[in-house]
This record gives C-alpha cells, structure tokens and sequence, in this order.
C-alpha cells in the first residue's frame, strides 16, 4: 500500500515485502533456466565431442564425454570427402541471391500494402496471408513440372528466381508491419520537397526500416543454407549440390562412419550458429519489435 | 502545387505526362498495383498455375521419361484401395496429435522463464533459440545419433537412470515418440514469438489483477492467457501446418520406416512422385494434402478461433 504515502503526482516504487513463495519461484526459475539450458546445449556438446573421437570411442559404451585421444583430423576427412568447399560456394550464391530477392522484393510490395490506399488492395492483402498457409510440400510436384517445361533442372533457378516475386507471404507481413510504425508525416514531408513515391520507398523508407530487412535477410539466408527439399528435388549434378544435399548424399552413402558424418554436420552448423551470434539482437529484438500480435 | 524543380527523364516521358494528368484516386490506384504487381505475378507463377497443372495432372499417368498420358480418374482409384496411404495418414496424425500440444505448451513455458529479468537473460535467450537454426541435415545426422539404441546419449541417460535400452529408431511403437523429442527440441521459432506477446503484456494488468487479490495463477488464468490467446492461436495453426510438413528428418533418419510408421504425408508425395515416379498419383496426394490442411484449419478457425480474445478487434 505504498501508494497511499507517497506524495502527490509521484510514483514510489512499491516495496511490498518478498513473500516466502516469492522467493521459492525466483529460485525455482532461475534452477529452470540453467536445467533447460543444458538440455538445449547438451546434443551440441555431444556433436562436438563424438565428432572428434577415432572410430573405435565412438563404439564404447559407456562413452566419454572427453574424447581420448582427440581427431581433428576428423574434420578435414570429412570435409575432404566429398567437394565441400564447391557446395560451399554454391550455398552461398544461392542464399545471398535468395537474401537480395526477399529484401527487395518483401520491402517493395510491403510498401504499397502498408502505405498506399487503393481498391483491391485488402482483397490482395487477403490471398498475402492465405499463401502463408499453403505449404510449399503442397505445390512441390506441379512446381517441378513447371520447372520441368522451363528447362530449369539443375540449374539454380528454381531456388532463386521465385524469390524476386515477393519474397514470401511472412516476410510481406513482417515488413508491412514494419512500415505501419513509421510516422507517415516523414513521408510527407519527403513528398512535398517534391520526392515520388517510389523515392519515399527508396530513400525513406528502407534507410529507415534496418532492423527489419536485417531480420528478414537472416531469416531468409538460414531458410536458404538450411533448405533441403528444394534443392534435393531441383539440382543433380553433383557440382551443383548446396551443403544441405551435399550432407545428406553423404549420409546415405552408408560405408561412411558416424566420426565423419558428425564432423560434417558439426563443420555445417558452425557458420550458421556465428551468424547468429552475431545478428542475435536483430533475430529476436526484430520479431519483438514488429509486434508478430494478431 | 507549383513546386518548381527540374525533369528527370522518367518524368518527360509520354508515360509519366499522361500517368499525370490522372486523377488522384486512379495514379493511387496504379501506384498501388505496381508496388504489389510482384506478389500478384509470382502469386500467378508459383501458386495458381502450379495448382491448374496439378490438377490436370491428376488425370494422367506420366513417370517423366515416356509421354504422359490421359487415364481418366485411375489414379483416384488407387487413391482408395491404397494401403500404404492409410498408413502414412496415420503416422502424419499420430505426429501431428501428439506434438502440436506439447509443443506450444513447451514453447510457452520456455518463452516464460525467459521473460523473467535475471543477469544475463540475453545468454539465455540465445541458448533457447541455438536447436531451431541448427540445418535441417545437420540436425538429422545428430539426431539419429542422440537415439543410436547402443551408443546414443539419449539411451544412456535412460540407463543411468536405471531404465531399460529403448530401441527408438527401430521400434514402431517408440519412433514417433523419437520424432516428437527431436521436434520440440526445436521449439525456438514459438518461443519467441510467444515471448514478443508476453513483452507486450502492459505491466498495469497485473497491477490491476493483483489489487484485486489475484494470485500467481489467477493472474496466468485471468490475465496472461487471455490476452496472449491470439499470439496462442497462431502459434497452433503454424505449428500444425509445420507438422504436417515434416520431412528432412523422416527422410534421413528412419527413411520412412520401420514398416512405414514414419512415413509421414510429405515423404510419401515425395516418394511416389521421384522415386516410384507416379507423377499423377503424386499430385492426387498433393490435392488430399491440401484439402486436410484446409478442413483442419476451418475447424481449427471455427472451434479455437471464435474464443480468441482480440483487444482491438479490426485492427
């Protein structure tokens, strides 16, 4: 009941006594918090640790979690077996070229979904969030039919072209909802100096939109590097696998061990996990930010 | 507006004088159009002619090397007598039935306990969220290690706990139970979003819930849930859609076994249509798909959708 004291038109933190209960669940979270954390770190630590074990640890029950003696060389077998550096390279191209099509094109028609008044356009934005849930599995088949009559097959063009025509139904979403939170008065500022339309998008808008094209592009890129199905259906020579196909072709090769398979997986989860920590503010703050409500 | 600046040589051109002398309404309207003119062609060339092609191709049999050919509605035909799509229904049910609950309200609990204002949440938050951007490929591999019925980490613990060697991969009774772990191992994508609805929770509710004597769950009962529901709501329909999606895992794990107790809906498509190329029947499976995916998401609108609690309703 601090309230009643305080003197009047100033807020006085309230300083009611922590409860017994209050701080059993102030323990009991924060116990949570570190349990759950190992539970989640664990099977990383386990990739790492048996990936760098000789053939016969990995066979050894009960395991250690220190490997003895320790194989790096694990690692360059591995990426030495099959040409990782060309799928490399191919993943690459393929994810930033996805990553320039989904900024651009995303931001573009968000633009005119977010800011422009014009009949039809709640009708569009209607089948925007509908293709949101038609899953691609769906459209797989017909798709490389398409592809098929194009003469696209094994070619990148099947994972890169489509991505210039939208760049997808929730990245349309996120940056509408974006552009919703810049104050219009900007833009109109910018129009009477005598800016078009498309210089309020160009200029205005997209200098001021950052942290969501940030957002958007790591998304894009993880979806691109992590991929499998698009490009195991579309791609067959072997020089133009991504890593995911690359990985996976390996597995199915059965006469290659766990040691190498693990030392491929961990070697491909490793870029991807220091992209995150590098743009982790952006990956979490963005979705925060944009209000995903409703 | 006789604002006076020079020409750009877009703005001389025939196009731009008569796009001018529009009135206001109609150059909106065209400005309109041409900002979303992307979505509506790739709307066109990704989503309506795929969908026109798949279903002229359920009346065909076309194994993509000798012509296609018309054979009237046989492929719906298999479609009833075949057993190995009850089967593949059932398995992608069970999975969905089972993972979507413990998902969200896995996803829901970790997006709680990391909402709270400790040191070093930040750490927190990114540990939660590391198994959802782990590669799909990746993930198997290590995955399909974790449950190794002899090795695997998963059956050690089990052990140490004084349990009995479980034969995860193996066992039809216990796979799917494999796949439900490895899935809400991942749960990060809700999590997150769940917890952008709970930082939008303003902190007043439960000022207001407390004065009114609320305890700790009546605040979770009376003012978090409900106000969450929408964020609840579309957690539910993405994680139930992504369920009936799931693939790399099946594929490279168990490859759709043992005796097809993995073989979920999108392996089977893929299966019939590259590997035993049934390219008709593949699309017939693509429309029965699509037609669960729909029935399930009215009934999901029409039962959970109605209770949802929007605070500004036509927002």
């Amino acid at each position: 009941m601090g309230f009643v004291d305080a003197p009047a038109g100033q807020y006085v933190e309230r300083t009611a006594p922590k409860s017994r209960t209050d701080v059993f669940f102030k323990y009991l979270n924060i116990f949570l918090l570190w349990f759950f954390a190992i539970v989640m770190i664990l099977p990383f630590l386990w990739l790492v640790s048996s990936s760098l074990k000789t053939q016969n640890a990995i066979f050894q029950y009960p395991p250690d979690f220190i490997p003895n003696p320790m194989v790096p060389e694990n690692y360059i077998n591995a990426l030495t077996y099959k040409p990782f550096g060309q799928y490399f390279a191919n993943t690459l191209f393929v994810a930033g070229m996805n990553v320039i099509a989904v900024v651009l094109s995303a931001s573009f028609c968000a633009y005119g979904f977010a800011r422009i008044r014009f009949p039809g356009r709640d009708f569009w934005f209607g089948i925007v969030m509908a293709t949101l849930f038609l899953p691609y599995a769906i459209l797989l088949v017909p798709s490389f039919i398409i592809f098929t009559r194009l003469g696209w097959i094994d070619t990148f063009l099947p994972l890169v072209v489509p991505q210039f025509f939208g760049g997808g139904a929730f990245n349309i979403f996120l940056m509408r909802q974006f552009f919703r939170t810049i104050p219009e008065e900007i833009a109109d500022a910018a129009r009477i100096d005598g800016c078009s339309e498309l210089g309020v998008y160009w200029r205005i808008m997209l200098p001021l939109s950052k942290p969501a094209l940030i957002t958007i592009g790591i998304f894009t890129f993880l979806f691109a590097w992590n991929d499998l199905i698009g490009p195991l259906t579309y791609l067959r020579s072997p020089e133009n696998f991504t890593i995911a196909v690359g990985l996976a072709s390996f597995r199915s090769q059965t006469d290659i061990s766990w040691d190498l398979q693990l030392a491929a997986s961990a070697a491909v989860t490793v870029p991807v996990i220091i992209l995150f920590f590098f743009a982790q503010r952006y990956f979490i703050q963005g979705v925060v930010m944009t209000g995903l409500k409703g | 507006m006789t604002v006076q600046r020079q020409q750009t040589f877009l703005e001389s051109t025939p196009f731009f004088r008569w796009y001018n002398g529009l009135p206001l309404k109609r150059r909106r309207t065209i400005l309109g159009y041409m900002f979303i003119m992307p979505f509506i062609l790739g709307f066109l060339f990704w989503f309506l002619i795929p969908a026109l092609v798949a279903a002229n191709l359920t009346l065909q049999k076309w194994n993509l090397i000798t012509p296609a050919r018309y054979v009237g509605f046989e492929n719906f035909e298999t479609l009833v007598s075949d057993p190995i799509l009850g089967q593949s229904l059932k398995a992608t049910f069970l999975f969905s039935a089972i993972s979507v609950p413990l998902g969200l309200v896995f996803a829901f609990f970790l997006a709680s306990l990391i909402n709270s204002k400790v040191r070093g949440i930040a750490i927190f938050r990114t540990i939660y969220f590391l198994p959802s951007i782990v590669p799909a490929v990746a993930n198997a591999i290590l995955w399909a290690w974790l449950f190794n019925t002899e090795f695997g980490l998963i059956n050690f613990f089990i052990r140490a706990l004084g349990g009995p060697k479980i034969a995860w991969l193996q066992d039809p009774d216990w796979v799917l139970f494999a796949f439900v772990i490895l899935t809400i191992w991942g749960v990060g994508n809700s999590m997150i979003i769940f917890l952008a609805g709970l930082q939008g929770i303003p902190e007043i509710y439960y000022e207001a819930a407390e004065i009114d004597g609320a305890g700790r769950w009546a605040k979770l009962w009376y003012v978090t849930l409900p106000v969450m529901s929408p964020v609840i709501f579309f957690n539910l329909v993405i994680g139930f859609i992504n369920s009936f999606q799931i693939f790399v895992s099946a594929l490279l794990i168990t490859n759709g076994g043992p005796q097809n107790s993995t073989l979920f809906l999108v392996l089977y498509i893929y299966r019939t249509a590259f590997q035993s190329g049934k390219m008709g029947y593949a699309a017939v499976l693509s429309w029965l798909l699509f037609f669960i995916l729909m029935g399930m998401s009215l009934l999901v609108f029409r039962y959970i959708g109605s209770r949802v609690y929007y605070e500004n309703p036509g927002d």
